[in-house]
């Protein structure tokens, strides 16, 4: 068996780049999306991203301790942040405490731990915590509020908030749906989807799509994240400019997503959303920067994050279109994570010298 | 000229310009020097002289065995000390058989082979003939000698002699320094070659990181048509044998074969001009220039130092160490080997003596595999290191045989690239190491096991035939009586 000798292999130079450092990246490239939703969904909403991120620190680090593992030194790689964060970020925002808390025990030790810790979970932790939630609580996870930006009337104070968190006592007449579960609600009493994306505009806080304006700055109900596509999508580009990610999993997984909507609508607008509206409403920007990109679970090959994220995109079109959920990407998320060790089987690049099949090259001039 | 781009590749901190404007300077005599009879792959030389000796320069002081092996020349005149034992430099720094010499300072020639005044009128056997007696090995570190090389020209038809002067680990320069300052001689080394090989075309690749080196050499090939200097992107491992040919000509050597088996001939550009001087002079290779960088020493410099100089030699030319050195390498950072101390002398081979900070390796303790897929990513020859290095955690060597551990060329990319600092390159060389002494192990029973069948056979038709010779026995002697009555 082989272990860490004095004779120890080259190379003598490494790169600067560490786990921490990536996690790192991620974080502030969620940090300007995630500050202007606090801002928009005030206090009730700060304190639960609070109770989220922290629930799985506390999590992770008993998982830890139990597992007889480094404790300070595996936190500090940052990844149990992430996972609240990204959680967090998918939660309707005025949600009780026990939702942040609950969903940090179905994402650290069920998701992660039992599988073996960093590096070892099948499924994305996040995604794991939020299906379980959603699936379990339905009516509190999506129970969604039109925002009600600090420091503007009708913007709940801490103490209020505090109520709101805590003890679960939601404001009457502050919930609205998110576009995505508007249209499908409508849809089932039998509007047509081309009127109801007409009547939701109007109704809502400001208009949806096609403004590409008031989806950046985000005033329409939602979660965290589904609410400023903009700025997540700038958080994306800086990875992609840092190359903490590829461009491979997002461009095909929005790309599927836009031309599954587009291709459907031009079919039949009174069934099926348009294009632009599927690639910015719910979560699909977050989803393809942040969630489906996440490295342990998707594929390691360009060829296979290909093939991922054209699934995530599919399965998330064919969820919000056609099953009973409004919003698909947690759950195309999770299917196609299970895909990942045969896509990443299928898809191992052709090795130097050798055919696809890997038998050696012919060589030229030569029967 | 065209390029075709390779797979993968990294960009590390070059650190190139810590030697690369140090012209080459001449190591004074050392008062010892150490000669091992191994200094290249193959065969160990046999020893010709004594201790007591008195051997003059370029005398052969030890013999080659078989074609794989190559002679050793002192590298100066002087008396032999002794013929021992001492380190090697290896990372495991075990004993290995050397020659030891005491220079008397006058670094008298002996008597040379003549020089050949128009190599291009002589065939190729006398050429290679030429290679073998003076020692030359491949200098850009593999070691391999370079007669067998020019011997290629015999079984292949060989269309282009590549001049691998693309020197892409980091820190190195000592190739960029014999281009910039003995362009002439690698040009000529590199003719007589062609000539040797049959090849009618000369590629010399220098990467686009040593414009100098690119302009003087592309000056100095202008006289000579059927050669070209060629700009490679900079970018490592493109001084991969097999990476630099498919870089140049667009073809990819199919795995188990030569580039050879392409057409294509590759020689480092130290190499070359060695082998002008062992043809146009008659010198064998008795000096070589190396690289003596990292910043844990003083003044990096660039070395011509006699074969069998100590690394402490070295070391102590470039003002000896400004801070303790956390490794001392030989070669580049990427694929050289630890020095077992400083007590080990420089050979064929060494291209460079690093001596490295801390920081400038930055190895951290390995965390777990984040499966980020950088190694994918870069890796040359198309393999997921992730992937094997898994199944030889896993103890499963098959298995990481099947993903094609036996294609890596351990240049070291993804142990570089690795955000984790997992040790990958440490398990394939573990791996790689296993597997052949499974294989050894496998063939020596196999041979055991024809041996005992033999055995057996042996036995069985030797009982056969004494129970013949039983059953035959009393009738002859019957006959015997039936003669003598």
């Amino acid at each position: 068996m082989i272990g860490e000798s004095a004779t120890r292999s080259g190379p003598f130079a490494h790169t600067a780049n560490t786990v921490q450092r990536t996690m790192f990246m991620v974080l502030l490239a969620l940090t300007p999306a995630t500050l202007f939703n606090l801002y928009l969904f005030g206090w009730p909403a700060i304190l639960l991203f609070a109770v989220t991120v922290g629930a799985c620190v506390v999590a992770e680090a008993a998982c830890l301790v139990l597992a007889g593992k480094p404790v300070s030194a595996t936190l500090s790689d940052g990844s149990a942040i992430l996972t609240g964060w990204l959680l967090a970020m998918t939660l309707p925002p005025w949600a009780p405490w026990w939702i942040g808390v609950l969903g940090a025990m179905f994402a650290m030790p069920l998701a992660k731990h039992a599988f073996g810790g960093l590096g070892q979970n099948l499924f994305n932790p996040a995604m794991v915590a939020r299906v379980a939630l959603l699936v379990s609580f339905p009516v509190v996870m999506t129970a969604w509020v039109a925002p009600h930006p600090l420091f503007t009337t009708g913007s709940p104070t801490l103490n209020e908030a505090m109520t709101i968190t805590f003890a679960g006592e939601t404001p009457d007449g502050v919930t609205a749906a998110t576009a995505l579960g508007y249209v499908k609600t409508e849809l089932s009493r039998g509007v047509p989807v081309s009127e109801s994306l007409q009547v939701y505009g109007r109704s809502s806080v400001l208009t949806y799509a096609p403004d590409l304006m008031d989806l950046a700055t985000g005033f329409k109900p939602g979660s965290l994240g589904e609410t400023s596509a903009g700025l997540i999508l700038l958080g994306g580009i800086f990875l992609l400019w840092r190359r903490v990610i590829t461009w491979h999993i997002p461009v095909m997984m929005i790309g599927t997503l836009f031309v599954m909507g587009t291709l459907f609508n031009a079919f039949d607008p009174t069934r099926f959303a348009p294009g632009f509206f599927h690639i910015l409403s719910g979560s699909a920007i977050l989803g393809a920067f942040f969630i489906a990109t996440d490295y342990v679970t998707s594929p390691v090959t360009h060829k296979g994050q290909l093939v991922f994220g054209f699934g995530v995109g599919l399965l998330t079109w064919v969820i919000r279109t056609f099953a009973g959920y409004p919003e698909g990407m947690a759950f195309a998320v999770l299917l196609m994570n299970s895909l990942t060790p045969i896509i990443d089987q299928y898809t191992r690049p052709r090795m130097f010298g050798r055919t696809r099949k890997g038998d050696p090259l012919p060589v030229e001039g030569q029967q | 000229m065209k390029l075709f781009p390779i797979r993968g590749g990294i960009h590390p901190q070059y650190r190139k310009e810590l030697t690369g404007d140090c012209a080459i300077e001449a190591l004074p005599l050392p008062s010892r020097l150490y000669i091992p009879l191994q200094q290249h792959i193959g065969v160990p030389a046999e020893v010709l002289v004594r201790e007591g000796d008195l051997v003059s320069k370029g005398q052969v002081i030890a013999r080659r065995q078989g074609p794989v092996s190559v002679n050793q020349h002192a590298p100066t005149s002087g008396r032999v000390a002794a013929v021992t034992e001492i380190s090697a430099p290896h990372p495991s720094g075990l004993h290995q058989p050397t020659i030891v010499i005491e220079p008397d300072g006058a670094d008298a020639w002996g008597t040379l082979a003549e020089p050949i005044a128009d190599p291009f009128a002589v065939d190729a056997q006398t050429i290679e003939a030429r290679v073998a007696e003076c020692g030359i090995v491949g200098m850009g570190g593999a070691g391999f000698p370079s007669a067998v090389k020019l011997n290629l020209g015999i079984r292949h038809r060989i269309e282009t002699l590549l001049i691998n002067g693309a020197e892409c680990e980091p820190y190195l320069t000592c190739d960029d320094r014999v281009m910039r300052e003995h362009a002439d001689e690698v040009i000529d080394g590199a003719r007589i070659m062609a000539h040797a090989l049959g090849a009618p075309k000369i590629v010399v690749a220098i990467e686009e990181n040593k414009p100098q080196a690119l302009a003087i050499m592309t000056a100095a090939a202008q006289a000579h048509t059927n050669m070209e200097v060629v700009a490679v992107p900079t970018k490592y491992p493109m001084g991969s044998e097999r990476h630099l040919t498919l870089a140049i000509t667009g073809r990819e050597t199919p795995a188990r074969k030569l580039t050879a088996d392409l057409g294509v001939v590759v020689h480092n550009v130290a190499t070359a001009r060695a082998v002008h001087h062992a043809v146009r002079h008659g010198h064998p290779l008795v000096a070589r220039v190396v690289t003596v960088s990292g910043q844990a020493l003083r003044t990096p410099k660039n070395v011509e130092a006699p074969i069998g100089a100590t690394v402490s030699d070295l070391i102590a030319f470039c003002g000896g160490f400004a801070q303790r050195p956390e490794r001392l390498v030989q070669g580049g950072p990427m694929m050289g080997a630890l020095l077992p101390g400083t007590d080990v002398p420089v050979v064929k081979s060494t291209s460079g003596i690093l001596a490295l900070t801390a920081a400038e390796i930055n190895d951290r303790p390995a965390d777990p595999c984040v499966r980020c897929g950088s190694c994918v990513a870069i890796c040359a020859c198309g393999l997921v290191p992730v992937e094997i290095a898994a199944h030889i955690r896993h103890d499963d060597l098959d298995g990481a045989a099947r993903l094609g551990l036996m294609d890596c060329v351990s240049c070291g990319s993804c142990s570089w690239v690795c955000p984790s600092h997992i040790p990958l390159v440490h398990y394939f060389n573990y791996a790689k190491g296993a597997l052949n002494a499974q294989e050894r192990e496998r063939r020596k029973s196999e041979r055991t096991k024809t041996l005992v069948e033999a055995r057996a056979a042996r036995v069985e038709r030797l009982a056969a035939q004494r129970a013949a010779n039983l059953t035959r026995k009393p009738k002859a002697a019957v006959g015997a009586d039936e003669v003598g009555a």
